[in-house]
C-alpha cells in the first residue's frame, strides 16, 4: 500500500479546520457542566451561531463583527435555558432538548435569505517567515486566527477552572451546590454565567463552521456537531486539555479515513466511515473502566436543579 | 423537523367551512433535509409550489422538512394520513419500507415514493433517470481534468448512486482513457461539514473536478475556494460557485407532481412507475460555463440531443464489470431492470464498492 499520497502537513490542517468548531463547543459546555448544570442545548446554540454570524458578517463585511454577534446570540438563547432552569427549575435534560428543537427551527426561519451568499473571509495568520517554514509552516503558523483562539480559550478555562478563586468556587457549585450556597455564594448566578459563557463559545463554534470550515448557510448545517461536543466533554472527563485531544482525534480521524477513501486503499468505506465514531467509544470505554475514577470525575450536582429554600 | 402549512390554505379552508365547500385536495410532501438546501430537497419543495401555482384553491399542500430516514418517516406520514391527506409524496430513497407500511394502513391515500423500486396498490414509484445527466457532465468532466483525476463524493451504496458513477465514468473514460475517478463514501445525504471535509480530502489527493452525489453546495464552495472544478447537483448552484461550476443536473419534478395531483381529482390515479429522463425533461442540464471550450461544448449538447432522440444510451456495449467478466456485450444496451438494481461498478473504477 502506497501511503506516500498522504500529506500529513495538509492532513493536519484539514483535522484543525473540522476539530476546530467542536472544540470551541466542547470547551464552553465543561464549563457549564463544571458548574453542576448538562445543557444539551449544544446543538441549538451552535446553528444559532451559525446563521448568526453568517449574516451579520454578510451585512458588515466583517467577520469579526459577526463571530461577535454569533457569541451574542448563542449565549441569549443559552440564558433562555438558564432562565427556565435556574428559576423556573425545569428539567435539564428536558428544556435542553427543546433548545435544540427551537435553535434549529429559528435558525432555519433567520437564514432564509441567506441561502447562496458569501461571507467575507476569514483571514488568515500570515507571519512573514515562519509562516513560509517548510513543515511547521503550515502546521503551526498559517490557520485562520480562530484555531489559535480556541486552543488559547482552553488554556485560559484551564487556567480558570484551576488557577483562580473564582473558578474554585465554580467548580464548588457544580461539586455541591448546598454547601457552596450555606458558604454565602451566589448558585443561580454563578450557574447563569456559566450557561452563558457556553451558549457563546457554541455559538462561536457554528459560526465557525458557517464562516470558515464550510463557509456558506445551509440550514440544519451543523448536522449533529453538537452531540458530539457532548460527547467529547464527557470522553475528556471534564479535563480541558483533554477536549483538544477529544477534538483533534475525532477529526483527525473522520479526515483521515476521508482521505483514505480517496486513496482508493482497499479496506470497505463501510468501515472507514465507522472509524471516528468507533475509536471514540472505545477510548471512552478505557477511559471510564476504572469506574471509581470516571465518576470522581463527574461534577457531583452535574444535572441536578437547586433551589436556596432547600 | 418543522411542520408547516401554508396560511393561504388554512385560510381557505376556514372559509371553506362557512362557505360552499370546495371538495380540496390535500398533497403532503416529507423531505430527508431542509428545503432551502439548494440541492435535492429544495427541488422537490419547488416541485410543490408548482402543484400550488397549478392548482390554487383546489389544493392544500404540507410538508415536513428534515425527515430522518426510518421510523420517524413513518410516523410523519401517519400523521399525514390521519391529517386528511389524499396523496402524499416521500422524496427520499430511505423511505421506501416506511411508505410500503403506512400505505398498507391507509389503502384509501396514494402514495408516490421517489427513487425506490417497491410498489403496491396505493403506492407508486417515480425517479429521473439522473445517469443521462452524469453522463454528460461526465463527458465534460472527462475533458476538464488537467490531473486526469476526477473526485466523486457519493451518499450511500445504493443502485442509484452506483448508476451515477458508473455513467460519469464511462462517459469520461470514453473522451479520456486516462482518466480515473477517486470515490469517498460519506454516508450521509445531507452534512455541509462532512461534505466539505470530502471535497477537501479528494482535492488533497489530486482531484481537480468534483461531482457529487449528495445534497448541499458545500463540495461547490470548496471548489470555488480552491479553484477547482465541479458540478452542480439536483440545483443548478451557480450562486455558490460562479467560476468553478461547469454545468449541473437540475431536477425538475413540476410536471410529475402536478401530474400525479391532477390525478387524484379526476380520480384516475394509478400505481405505476415512473422513470423519466432528459427527453421529458425531469431531468435538465444546467448552462454550460464559458470555462468550457467551444469544442467540447458542442460535443456535450451532442450528447444531449442524442439521447433526447433515443440514439445514444449512457449504457450501451461493450461494457465490462469491475471484475472484468462481460456485463453487456457490443451495441447491446442495458435494461432498465439491471439499471434499477445496479450493485456493481464497471470495469476501470478502482476501490471496492461498499454493501
Amino acid at each position: 500500500m502506497d501511503f506516500s499520497a498522504l500529506n500529513p502537513v495538509s492532513l493536519m490542517v484539514s483535522l484543525m479546520i473540522a476539530a476546530t468548531p467542536i472544540l470551541l463547543a466542547a470547551v464552553g459546555e465543561l464549563v457549564v457542566e463544571k458548574s453542576g448544570v448538562l445543557n444539551l442545548g449544544v446543538e441549538g446554540m451552535m446553528i444559532i451561531g451559525a446563521i448568526a454570524g453568517f449574516a451579520i458578517s454578510v451585512e458588515t463585511g466583517n467577520p469579526w463583527v459577526g463571530m461577535l454577534a454569533a457569541m451574542v446570540a448563542g449565549a441569549v438563547l443559552a440564558l433562555i435555558f438558564g432562565f427556565m432552569t435556574q428559576f423556573l427549575m425545569s428539567n435539564q435534560v428536558a428544556t435542553g432538548l427543546a433548545l435544540t428543537l427551537f435553535g434549529l427551527g429559528m435558525a432555519a426561519l433567520l437564514g432564509q435569505s441567506y441561502g447562496g451568499m458569501k461571507p467575507p473571509r476569514t483571514p488568515r495568520l500570515d507571519i512573514p517567515v515562519l509562516s513560509d517554514l517548510p513543515i511547521v509552516g503550515p502546521i503551526l503558523f498559517s490557520h485562520d486566527v480562530m484555531i489559535y483562539m480556541s486552543i488559547a480559550l482552553v488554556a485560559g478555562v484551564w487556567y480558570f477552572l484551576n488557577r483562580t478563586r473564582a473558578g474554585l468556587v465554580l467548580r464548588a457549585v457544580g461539586e455541591n451546590h448546598d454547601a457552596a450556597h450555606s458558604l454565602g455564594y451566589n448558585v443561580v448566578m454563578i450557574r447563569l454565567a456559566a450557561i452563558a459563557f457556553g451558549g457563546a463559545c457554541a455559538g462561536l463554534g457554528g459560526a465557525y463552521l458557517s464562516l470558515v470550515r464550510v463557509p456558506q448557510w445551509t440550514e440544519g448545517m451543523t448536522a449533529g456537531a453538537g452531540w458530539i461536543a457532548l460527547a467529547i466533554v464527557v470522553f475528556a472527563s471534564w479535563k480541558p486539555w483533554r477536549l483538544i485531544l477529544g477534538a483533534y482525534l475525532f477529526g483527525g480521524v473522520t479526515i483521515l479515513q476521508l482521505n483514505l477513501q480517496a486513496m482508493g486503499i482497499g479496506i470497505s468505506a463501510a468501515y472507514l466511515s465507522m472509524t471516528p465514531y468507533l475509536i471514540t467509544i472505545i477510548v471512552m470505554v478505557i477511559i471510564s473502566a476504572d469506574r471509581r475514577r470516571a465518576s470522581m470525575n463527574a461534577p457531583a450536582s452535574l444535572g441536578r436543579n437547586f433551589h436556596a429554600s432547600h | 423537523m418543522k411542520f408547516t402549512k401554508t396560511l393561504a390554505a388554512a385560510t381557505a379552508l376556514a372559509l371553506g367551512l362557512g362557505g360552499a365547500a370546495i371538495a380540496q385536495t390535500k398533497a403532503g410532501f416529507i423531505y430527508v433535509g431542509p428545503p432551502t438546501d439548494f440541492g435535492w430537497s429544495y427541488e422537490h419543495d419547488q416541485g410543490r409550489l408548482a402543484v400550488e401555482e397549478a392548482f390554487g384553491d383546489m389544493v392544500e399542500t404540507s410538508f415536513v422538512a428534515s425527515v430522518p430516514e426510518g421510523a420517524d418517516a413513518e410516523r410523519v406520514m401517519t400523521q399525514m394520513a390521519l391529517g386528511g391527506a389524499d396523496i402524499i409524496f416521500s422524496t427520499s430513497f430511505g423511505y421506501m419500507d416506511p411508505t410500503l407500511n403506512v400505505a398498507a394502513k391507509f389503502p384509501n391515500v396514494k402514495f408516490e415514493h421517489a427513487t425506490g423500486y417497491k410498489r403496491a396498490d396505493n403506492v407508486s414509484t417515480y425517479s429521473a433517470r439522473f445517469y443521462e445527466g452524469r453522463h454528460v457532465i461526465g463527458l465534460i468532466a472527462g475533458r476538464m481534468t488537467e490531473t486526469n483525476t476526477v473526485g466523486y463524493i457519493a451518499s450511500f451504496p445504493i443502485p442509484e448512486v452506483v448508476r451515477g458513477i458508473n455513467a460519469a465514468y464511462l462517459a469520461a473514460k470514453s473522451v479520456n482513457p486516462d482518466v480515473q475517478f477517486k470515490v469517498v463514501w460519506v454516508y450521509t445525504w445531507f452534512d455541509p461539514g462532512k461534505e466539505a471535509d470530502a471535497a477537501n480530502a479528494l482535492i488533497e489527493q489530486g482531484a481537480d473536478v468534483i461531482m457529487q452525489h449528495t445534497d448541499s453546495p458545500a463540495a461547490m464552495t470548496i471548489a470555488e475556494e480552491k479553484g477547482i472544478f465541479a458540478f452542480g447537483q439536483a440545483s443548478d448552484m451557480m450562486q455558490f460557485g460562479p467560476n468553478a461550476r461547469l454545468s449541473s443536473i437540475i431536477d425538475n419534478w413540476a410536471p410529475y407532481y402536478i401530474s400525479r395531483v391532477q390525478a387524484v381529482m379526476d380520480g384516475t390515479w394509478e400505481s405505476m412507475d415512473t422513470w423519466d429522463g432528459i427527453k421529458p425533461g425531469m431531468v435538465g442540464i444546467g448552462e454550460f460555463s464559458d470555462k468550457i471550450p467551444a469544442d467540447v461544448q458542442a460535443e456535450a449538447q451532442a450528447a444531449v440531443d442524442a439521447i433526447v432522440a433515443g440514439t445514444l444510451h449512457p449504457f450501451t456495449g461493450p461494457i465490462n464489470k469491475q471484475d472484468g467478466s462481460v456485463w453487456l456485450a457490443a451495441g447491446e444496451t442495458a435494461d432498465d431492470g439491471t439499471l434499477a438494481g445496479m450493485n456493481f461498478y464497471v470495469e476501470g473504477i478502482e476501490g471496492e464498492l461498499p454493501n
